[in-house]
């Protein structure tokens, strides 16, 4: 994975300081609390509801064991113990205190870690594939050119005051492992007649007005990736809305002025922004690409693994997904404990991941925008040790892409801008469903939570989503059902009024029975929903 | 990157409006949702273009900079409104020389945050060479 | 009753406007009546408190109660980690916030 060079850290450890040094002015009240919160903000530093809360980016999703030995350590010297990782693939700390913050981040910055726009209306964290590098359907390993967003994104000067906050997804395959098409732009690398190129999708997004991205330009040769990208922010920068903040998404624009529109007012810019000689050369592209080159992998290594344990076997077949490399798979974690916190992790179970990749993946791990930990490397002849260790650290429910596997914002237990609460609703609906059995019989089920209409819980691409509202001063769950962040993309649908906490349950469960009566062989919930659409489903649930 | 302080007797730059129904002003004000491609015909005639921040969440200024310096403007380009220390170095590298806050500024601080970064990662509109030149020559 | 809240500047932790300080007990809390504007508008500027607001409670005998259940869950901490709350070793904590 990439590693710093001497600009790189020192771009960060300015940011250190810079942050610091605004810190100190807010705390001496030079500046007041409305010109200091975009600048904690582009920092990743929110005040929530019990303390402030501290993003820290994991670009693309992408680190080692020494990295996740710091995230460890963050969350048991500044925080209660234990950290949470989000829906795009970076991590949250709860209990931040700001006189604080700027040692935390020197701390971060010391193994290549940082806060930088993890929040504000500037361009965010790069997400990508979670499975990059590893899996056999890619075209690339997509992350070479996020880590390239990431440079040409990080203190754009022109775009850290825009509209709203901007999305980027970069993949490379088909298989959709990162609700591209969900992003402000999604990118999937492509190849055409043997040649690197990208599609651009641009104005998906979630929210209270979740739409999919349309297709902008179905091939950019590569070596004019950044400055598309930048004609893209370009024209959104200067026509977005500004003027309220619930329209002011680049989704919003896309679907005012058409895509067409957009197309072509992106293009006029291109040719012009092409002159300009942003572009980095190949040479910059093949030093980045060199640190994600694949793994020093043994040949030769056997497929075969031993199932006598019956419940190493129900995990193998659940969690572990075919690796391209013969002898290896990919391990996926599961963070979603029945009746556990949904992304949640202790410093002592981050520990054991750290150790598990240092030991077993060549030193590298994942996190999923489900909320999960992915050891990307791991020969088969080692998954029987590192199922041992996650199952002694609690790290090994064998529940990926099951019901239990549920996605679930932090809500009203943590967050200023909740209506309701989510986390107890993902634990109650696990432990209905905590038979792995039955949860197996239903398989594949996106379950998704979010406690307001922001939808950090990705409600709307749930196979079965649920969204928290105020009902007069009372916590209502809406169910929808439908949704997807996969190449399937489509939105949830709403089924009726609302649900209390334990009725939202109830009515997840005759959804999922009504399924079972009606499935074909080889649906899944989504399928049969498609097929027979939400009238049955409607009657199921409200009788 | 400096502080303009207004001067007795200097002109007052003119709307982007009242600059395309009358050609002889030097000194033109672009409001945020002004279009500065307007000007590009006239770039050789100005000697000030002032780019308005109502509000410094408003970052429309930002590219209005980066395009007229793109065109080739090198006349003066300022900053007025709503313009904190924090942005000004972003201000610089789309292409601003000066600046008109509507709040003071200290003087230390505006040096402090022009020379807090000795690198940056992209080409913008200033002389400040990306990293990845300096990567590979 | 009228509350006054926020978070404490340096360590961002829930404050409630005692009469003559903050406390981070929302059971210190006192009614701030007519005068909450004031008394915010004075504590703010001095940086005694961050981002303040004024909130309805009522009065209880464990003590002011605010009425939206965001402020509790502000008074105590998240519902799902009781180990976190306030109050650990309280088992109705939970039914304090819901």
């Amino acid at each position: 994975m990439y590693k710093y060079d001497n600009y790189d850290q020192a771009i960060v450890d300015a940011r250190v300081e810079e942050f610091r040094d605004q810190v100190k002015r807010r705390l001496a009240g030079e500046i007041t609390e409305d010109q200091f919160k975009p600048l904690r903000l582009m920092n990743g530093l929110y005040l929530q509801l019990h303390a402030y809360m501290l993003r820290v980016a994991i670009p693309y999703g992408t680190l080692d064991s020494r990295q996740m030995r710091m995230l460890a350590h963050i969350a048991r010297k500044y925080d209660r113990d234990y950290g949470h990782f989000t829906t795009r693939q970076n991590i949250q700390y709860n209990w931040i205190k700001l006189e604080e913050c700027a040692d935390l981040l020197a701390e971060l910055a010391s193994v290549e870690m940082h806060a930088i726009q993890t929040s504000g209306n500037c361009i965010r964290n790069i997400s990508s594939d979670q499975y990059a590098g590893a899996a056999a359907d890619e075209v690339a390993d997509p992350r070479p050119w996020a880590e390239l967003l990431r440079q040409w994104s990080t203190f754009h000067p022109e775009f850290s005051y825009l509209p709203r906050k901007f999305k980027i997804a970069v993949i490379a395959a088909d298989e959709d492992r990162a609700a591209m098409r969900l992003h402000d732009i999604g990118i999937q690398l492509v190849n055409r007649d043997g040649k690197l190129g990208a599609a651009f999708y641009v104005g998906g997004g979630m929210g209270r007005t979740p739409m999919i991205a349309p297709l902008i330009k179905d091939y950019v040769p590569i070596e004019d990736f950044l400055s598309y990208t930048e004609a893209c922010l370009r024209v959104y920068n200067r026509y977005g809305r500004r003027d309220n903040i619930y329209k002011a998404r680049i989704k919003i624009l896309v679907h005012e002025i058409g895509a067409d529109e957009y197309r072509s007012q992106v293009e006029e810019e291109f040719a012009h922004v092409k002159t300009l000689g942003i572009d980095p050369p190949a040479a910059e592209l093949e030093r980045i690409a060199a640190y994600f080159a694949p793994p020093p992998f043994e040949s030769g290594l056997s497929d075969d693994v031993d199932r006598s344990d019956p419940d190493f076997a129900v995990w193998l077949d659940q969690n572990v997904k075919p690796h391209k490399q013969a002898g290896y798979a990919i391990v996926n974690i599961s963070l979603k404990p029945i009746g556990g916190i949904p992304g949640d992790a202790s410093s002592a179970q981050i520990d054991v991941m750290a150790d598990l990749a240092e030991k077993y993946s060549f030193d590298e791990l994942r996190v999923t925008h489900a909320q999960n930990i992915v050891l990307p490397h791991v020969a088969k002849r080692d998954l029987y040790a590192v199922w041992q260790a996650l199952n002694a650290a609690e790290l090994a429910n064998a529940n990926l892409d099951l019901i239990s596997d549920i996605i679930a914002c932090p809500g009203l237990d943590y967050c200023s801008l909740a209506n309701a609460r989510s986390i107890p609703i993902a634990q109650k609906i696990a432990k209905r469903f905590a038979d792995p059995a039955r949860q197996r019989d239903l398989g594949e089920l996106k379950l998704k939570i979010s406690g307001c209409i922001n939808a950090c819980g990705h409600h709307h691409a749930g196979h079965i989503g649920i969204l928290g509202v105020d009902r007069k001063g009372v916590e209502n769950y809406q169910l929808t059902l439908g949704g997807s962040g996969a190449e399937d993309v489509s939105i949830g649908k709403i089924t009726g009024p609302g649900f209390d906490e334990d009725g939202i349950v109830d009515a997840v469960e005759r959804a999922t029975d009504k399924y079972k009566e009606l499935r074909e062989p080889g649906e899944r919930f989504v399928d049969t929903y498609r097929r027979v659409g939400m009238e049955p489903f409607k009657e199921a649930i409200y009788g | 990157m400096v502080e303009h302080h207004a001067a007795e007797g200097e002109e007052p730059a003119v709307t982007l409006d009242a600059f395309l129904d009358q050609s002889n002003a030097t000194a033109v004000r672009l409001e945020p949702d002004d279009d500065a491609r307007a000007l590009i015909p006239y770039l050789d005639r100005l000697a000030l273009i002032e780019i308005a921040f109502p509000k410094f969440r408003d970052g429309r200024g930002y590219s209005s900079a980066r395009i007229l310096r793109e065109a080739g403007y090198t006349g003066e380009l300022r900053a007025q409104g709503d313009v904190l220390v924090d942005q000004i170095a972003f201000m610089k590298r789309c292409g601003f020389d000066s600046f008109s806050p509507e709040a003071p500024l200290n003087q230390a601080d505006v040096e402090a945050a022009l020379s807090r970064y000795d690198h940056v990662y992209q080409g913008a509109a200033d002389a400040a060479v990306p990293v990845w030149k300096l990567r590979h020559g | 009753m009228k509350l006054l809240t926020g978070n404490d500047l340096a360590s961002g932790a829930v404050t409630w406007w005692t009469g003559n300080g903050w406390s981070i007990h929302v059971e210190d809390a006192v009614d701030v009546g007519e005068s909450g504007d004031a008394i915010l508008h004075a504590e703010e500027g001095a940086r005694r408190v961050n981002a303040p607001y004024i909130i309805e409670a009522i009065s209880t005998p464990e003590g002011p109660r605010p009425a939206h259940i965001k402020d509790r869950v502000r008074a105590l901490g998240p519902t799902v980690r009781p180990d976190l709350t306030l109050k650990p070793a309280d088992p109705d904590v939970g039914a304090w916030v819901i």
